[in-house]
C-alpha cells in the first residue's frame, strides 16, 4: 500500500486498487477506541438504466434501495445485520442517488466484523418469499416519507429542476414501482454493481492498513469484472423546468428550498475544485456572517433551520439553498438581488478572505467525524480525488472564481423555488 | 484522557477532560436551573437573545465575521433539560494550535467570546434590546409550533406531555407557546439577571490545554459574573408508580398516512437506587438495539411496524417505545410491546442476546470517548447526578450486569399512557358523511 502524510490536518492515508479493481483507502488513528469501516458501491438510485457487456438493461425505480435492504440476508437464514450486532458492532446502510453504503462502527472484533461486511455484501442472496415480504416493509416506509415535508419539498425541488434526469425521482421508488421488483431483477442488479471493481472500501481507526488489504484481498479474490456504464439520458438544460411550486401539508412554518442546475465536471481534481468553490462562493453569498443571512435573520424572514448544501451525484450537481420561512418568495427575491449585486460590484476582498479562512475550523470539524471521513474518502475515490487535498486546493480558489461561479450559476432564471406551506384552516 | 474538576469561582465548577487526540478543542458553559412550567421558556430564550449580539460585536454579522476570524470557531446557543432540570449556554469549539499559522493561541480568544455572549450582550439602559428579544420570541415560537412537521418527535413529545401531565417533566426543554408569548425584553433582562444572580454553572473543556490555562483563561473573563445566593437546590422527582391502575389512553387525530403508537411507561423501584449499567442493558435488549426484541418481534417477525424501539429516560425514571405503524395494527402492536416485556419479566432473555445487548451498550460507551460533544453531554449529566466516573468506567460496569439485574427491571417497569397518533381520513362507519 501507498501511504501518504497530509501534515496540515495531522492525517495519514495508505491507498491502493486490488487486481480485482477495488479501492481501498484506510486512515490508522491511534488513540481512539472506534473502528470504522464502509463499503460502498458506485450505485446508486438514479442507475436505472445502464449498459453492460454491450446490453441495455432497464429497472424499475427503488431497485438500488431494495438491494441494500435485502443483502443483509445471507443463504444460511442469517441476517449480517444480527451477526454483526451480536458481535457488539453497530451496522447500517444508506442509500442515495449516487451510492450505496455499507458501513459498521465497533470497538472490538473489527476484523471479524470487516470480514462479515465484506462477506455479506459480496453475497447475493434473494428469494420471491423475502422479497414480497420486503415489499410490505419499504412500503411502509415510502408512505412514512409521503408524510415528510422535508422529503416533499427535497422531491417537488428535483422535479422542477430535472425534466428526465433519475435523481429526480425518490431512491426508495413509489409502492407501485418496487411492485415490478423480482428477486431476479435483484441479482442482475447485484451481478452488474457490486463486483469489487465498482466498489470501494474505505477504513478508519486504530488499524493495520496491511492487514486489511489482506483481509479485502481474501474474502473478495482477485477477478476483476467489467464496470457497467449508467444511461442518466440526455444532457438537461441548464434552465429548470418549472420555476415556482408549492403544495400544501401539515406544517406548522412553511418550508421552501431554492435550487439551481450546474454543469458537473466530470470527475479528477476538477470536480473537487468545483465542489470546494461551489461551497466557498455559497459561504460567501449566504452563510452565517454574510449580509444576506444576517440582514434577514433580524427582519425575522430566516431562522437557524437556514442552509446550502451543494449535492453532486450521479453525473449532477445541484445546489440547494433553503430552510423555514413566512415569505419564501421574499427571501428568493432577496437572494436574486444579491446575486445582482455580485455581479455589478464583485465580491468584498475582506469577506472572501474571512470565509477562506474560516474554513479551517470546519474542515478540522468534519474530520472527527469516522463516518464522514470515510463517505468523504469513497465519494472521492469514484469522482477521481483524494479528499484529503482538500485545504491546498482551496487555498488556490480566486474571488474571481468565486464571483463567475455566482453570476453563472445563479443568475434569476436559473432558480427554482419549492414551498411547502400550511393546509388553510 | 485525564478528568479533573474545580470550583473556580463561587458555584462555577469547570471540569476540564485533556486529550491529545482532537484536532480541534471543545468547550461549554452552562447555565442549571429547575424546569418549570413558568420560566421554562425565558431561560430557553436568553442564550439565543445573547448570541445576537455583545458590547464588542453588537449584531450576529459581526459576531459571526470575529468567529470566522478566529479561524472558524463556532459558538452556537445550546437549551436542553436532563431529568427537570434545564441547562441553558454555549457550546463552542475551535481549532487547536498545531493547525494554525505559528504563534497564534485561540483559547484566551475563544473563551472570551463565549463569556462575553453571557456576561456582555448589547444593551440599551441596561435592558436586553427589545428587537432582539422579539425576534429571537419570534423564533422560538415557530419551534415549538413546528414540532408538528417531525411526527415520530411530535408523538414522543406528546406522549410524554400526557404521561407527566401533573409533573414538571412534561414542560419541553424550549417550554410552551402561551409562556412564549407573554414574554417582553423588560421582563426577560430582569430574569436574565437573576439567572446570573444564582445559577450554578458548568465549564467544560476538552482539548490538549492544560487545566491550569484553561482555567485561567475562564477566571479572567469570568471576573465581573455577579454573583448572589446560589441556588444548589435542583433536581428531578422521580414518580415509581402509573398514575392510574390501568395504562391511560390518548388518541390525537392529525393528516397522515402512518400511524404512530407510544406507550410510556415509568421504571418504577428500580429507580430507587438506579443500576444505570444494568438499565442500559435492560433497554438494549427491550427495544434500543438492533437485535432487540421489539426490533425482532414487532418489525422483523411480524411486520407489524415500520420501526419499533424503546428509549430511556434515565434521569426521569421512564421508558417510552415508538412504533410507526399502520392505522389497523393498533392493537396487534400493542400487545405484542406488551408481550415482549413480559418474556424479559419471565427471565426469557437467550444468552446470545444478553451477550449482544451488553456488546453493544459497551462499545458504544467506549465509541462516546471519540466524539467531544458526546464527551460534554455524559460529563455533563454525570456532575448533576453527582458522579465522576467516565465512559469507560461505566463501560466496564455493563460487564458485571447479571440477567437476574435485568429481569428484576423488567419487573420493575410500569405502563402508564398508551398515546396514538392516527390520521383524519381513516374509514370509519360511525362518523362516516352520508
Amino acid at each position: 500500500m501507498q501511504s501518504r502524510d497530509y501534515p496540515n490536518i495531522g492525517e495519514k492515508l495508505y491507498s491502493t486498487v486490488l487486481e480485482n479493481g477495488l479501492r481501498l483507502n484506510v486512515v490508522p488513528k491511534a488513540g481512539f477506541s472506534t473502528r470504522y469501516a464502509v463499503f460502498a458501491a458506485n450505485y446508486g438510485g438514479a442507475h436505472r438504466r445502464f449498459r453492460l457487456e454491450g446490453e441495455t438493461v432497464d429497472t424499475p425505480a427503488g431497485v438500488a434501495h431494495f438491494l441494500e435492504h435485502k443483502m443483509f440476508d445471507l443463504p444460511n437464514g442469517d441476517n449480517a445485520l444480527n451477526i454483526l450486532s451480536a458481535n457488539g458492532a453497530d451496522p447500517n446502510a444508506f442509500t442515495s442517488s449516487g451510492v450505496t453504503c455499507y458501513y459498521f462502527q465497533c470497538t472490538e472484533g473489527f476484523e471479524e466484523n470487516l470480514r462479515m461486511l465484506l462477506h455479506f455484501v459480496s453475497t447475493p442472496y434473494f428469494t420471491a418469499e423475502t422479497v414480497e415480504k420486503e415489499q410490505g416493509i419499504i412500503a411502509q416506509e415510502i408512505m412514512m416519507g409521503e408524510d415528510s415535508p422535508d422529503s416533499a419539498v427535497y422531491y417537488n425541488l428535483m422535479a422542477m429542476l430535472y425534466a428526465h434526469h433519475p435523481v429526480r425521482d425518490k431512491v426508495a421508488g413509489t409502492v407501485e414501482s418496487i411492485s415490478h421488483i423480482t428477486h431476479e431483477t435483484l441479482y442482475a442488479c447485484h451481478k452488474a454493481f457490486y463486483a469489487p471493481s465498482n466498489m470501494a472500501l474505505c477504513v478508519e481507526g486504530d488499524v493495520d492498513p496491511a492487514e486489511i488489504e489482506r483481509i479485502a484481498r481474501e474474502v473478495l479474490g482477485t477477478s476483476c469484472a467489467p464496470v457497467p456504464e449508467a444511461d442518466f439520458g440526455p444532457e438537461e438544460s441548464l434552465l429548470p423546468v418549472e420555476p415556482l411550486r408549492r403544495e400544501s401539508m401539515e406544517v406548522a412554518a412553511p418550508l421552501f428550498l431554492i435550487g439551481a442546475k450546474l454543469k458537473a465536471e466530470k470527475g479528477g481534481q476538477a470536480a473537487m475544485r468545483q465542489r470546494l468553490l461551489a461551497r466557498l462562493a455559497l459561504r460567501i453569498l449566504c452563510g452565517a456572517s454574510s449580509d444576506f443571512y444576517s440582514r434577514l435573520y433580524a427582519q425575522g424572514v430566516l431562522n437557524r433551520n437556514f442552509d446550502y448544501d451543494i449535492d453532486f451525484s450521479a453525473g449532477t450537481g445541484t445546489i440547494i439553498i433553503g430552510g423555514e420561512s413566512r415569505l419564501p418568495e421574499q427571501v428568493m427575491q432577496e437572494f436574486s438581488r444579491e446575486v445582482e449585486k455580485v455581479r455589478a460590484q464583485g465580491l468584498s476582498e475582506a469577506a472572501f478572505q474571512q470565509a477562506k479562512r474560516a474554513t479551517l475550523g470546519s474542515t478540522l470539524r468534519a474530520l472527527e467525524d469516522f463516518e464522514n471521513v470515510c463517505v468523504s474518502l469513497a465519494i472521492g475515490l469514484f469522482d477521481g480525488y483524494c479528499a484529503f487535498d482538500s485545504m491546498p486546493v482551496l487555498q488556490n480558489i480566486s474571488r474571481r472564481e468565486c464571483e463567475d461561479f455566482i453570476t453563472e450559476n445563479l443568475a434569476a432564471e436559473r432558480l427554482a423555488l419549492s414551498i411547502i406551506q400550511a393546509k388553510a384552516v | 484522557m485525564e478528568y479533573s474538576r474545580t470550583e473556580l469561582l463561587p458555584g462555577v465548577f469547570l471540569s476540564h477532560l485533556r486529550s491529545d487526540k482532537f484536532k480541534t478543542a471543545c468547550m461549554s458553559l452552562t447555565l442549571l436551573t429547575q424546569l418549570r412550567r413558568e420560566s421554562a421558556s425565558m431561560n430557553a430564550l436568553i442564550p439565543y437573545v445573547l448570541r445576537r449580539g455583545t458590547t464588542g460585536y453588537g449584531d450576529m454579522e459581526a459576531l459571526s465575521r470575529r468567529m470566522d476570524e478566529l479561524y472558524g470557531t463556532a459558538i452556537e446557543p445550546v437549551v436542553r433539560r436532563v431529568g427537570e432540570i434545564q441547562c441553558i449556554g454555549f457550546y463552542g469549539s475551535f481549532p487547536e494550535e498545531d493547525y494554525l499559522p505559528a504563534g497564534e493561541r485561540l483559547l484566551p480568544s475563544a473563551v472570551g467570546l463565549m463569556v462575553d455572549m453571557l456576561l456582555s450582550p448589547n444593551t440599551r439602559g441596561g435592558l436586553l434590546l427589545p428587537q432582539y428579544v422579539d425576534s429571537e420570541k419570534e423564533k422560538l415560537l415557530e419551534r415549538l409550533r413546528s414540532r408538528i412537521n417531525d411526527k415520530r418527535g411530535y408523538s414522543l413529545s406528546r406522549c410524554i406531555e400526557e404521561m407527566c401531565c401533573y409533573e414538571d417533566f412534561a414542560v419541553s426543554r424550549l417550554g410552551s407557546e402561551e409562556e412564549a408569548e407573554n414574554i417582553n425584553y423588560k421582563k426577560l433582562t430582569r430574569h436574565y439577571r437573576e439567572l446570573l444572580q444564582k445559577c450554578p454553572v458548568e465549564l467544560f473543556y476538552c482539548g490538549k490545554a492544560e487545566m491550569k490555562q484553561v482555567s485561567a483563561a475562564f477566571r479572567e473573563a469570568l471576573a465581573s459574573l455577579p454573583r448572589g445566593e446560589i441556588d444548589y437546590d435542583l433536581g428531578t422527582d422521580i414518580r415509581m408508580n402509573a398514575v392510574e391502575e390501568q395504562p391511560r389512553y390518548v388518541e390525537e387525530r392529525l393528516d397522515v398516512s402512518q400511524g404512530k403508537l407510544v406507550m410510556g411507561f415509568r421504571l418504577g423501584e428500580c429507580m430507587e437506587e438506579p443500576d444505570v449499567a444494568a438499565i442500559h442493558v435492560f433497554n438494549n435488549v427491550y427495544g434500543s438495539g438492533s437485535t432487540s426484541k421489539l426490533f425482532m418481534n414487532v418489525r422483523e417477525k411480524l411486520s407489524l411496524c415500520y420501526y419499533a424501539s424503546s428509549i430511556a429516560y434515565i434521569h426521569k425514571g421512564l421508558l417510552l417505545v415508538a412504533s410507526g405503524i399502520e392505522f389497523d395494527k393498533f392493537e396487534a402492536a400493542r400487545d405484542e410491546i406488551f408481550t415482549q416485556l413480559e418474556a424479559m419479566r419471565q427471565g426469557e432473555i437467550s444468552d446470545e442476546e444478553f451477550i449482544a445487548a451488553k456488546r453493544c451498550v459497551a462499545s458504544d460507551l467506549r465509541s462516546l470517548t471519540d466524539s467531544q460533544g458526546e464527551l460534554e453531554g455524559f460529563y455533563l449529566a454525570q456532575v448533576l447526578d453527582g458522579l465522576d466516573y467516565g465512559p469507560m468506567e461505566l463501560a466496564e460496569l455493563v460487564e458485571d450486569v447479571t440477567k437476574e439485574d435485568i429481569v428484576q427491571i423488567a419487573r420493575s417497569v410500569e405502563c402508564d399512557m398508551i398515546y396514538f397518533l392516527r390520521g383524519l381520513d381513516e374509514e370509519e362507519t360511525d362518523d362516516a358523511e352520508p
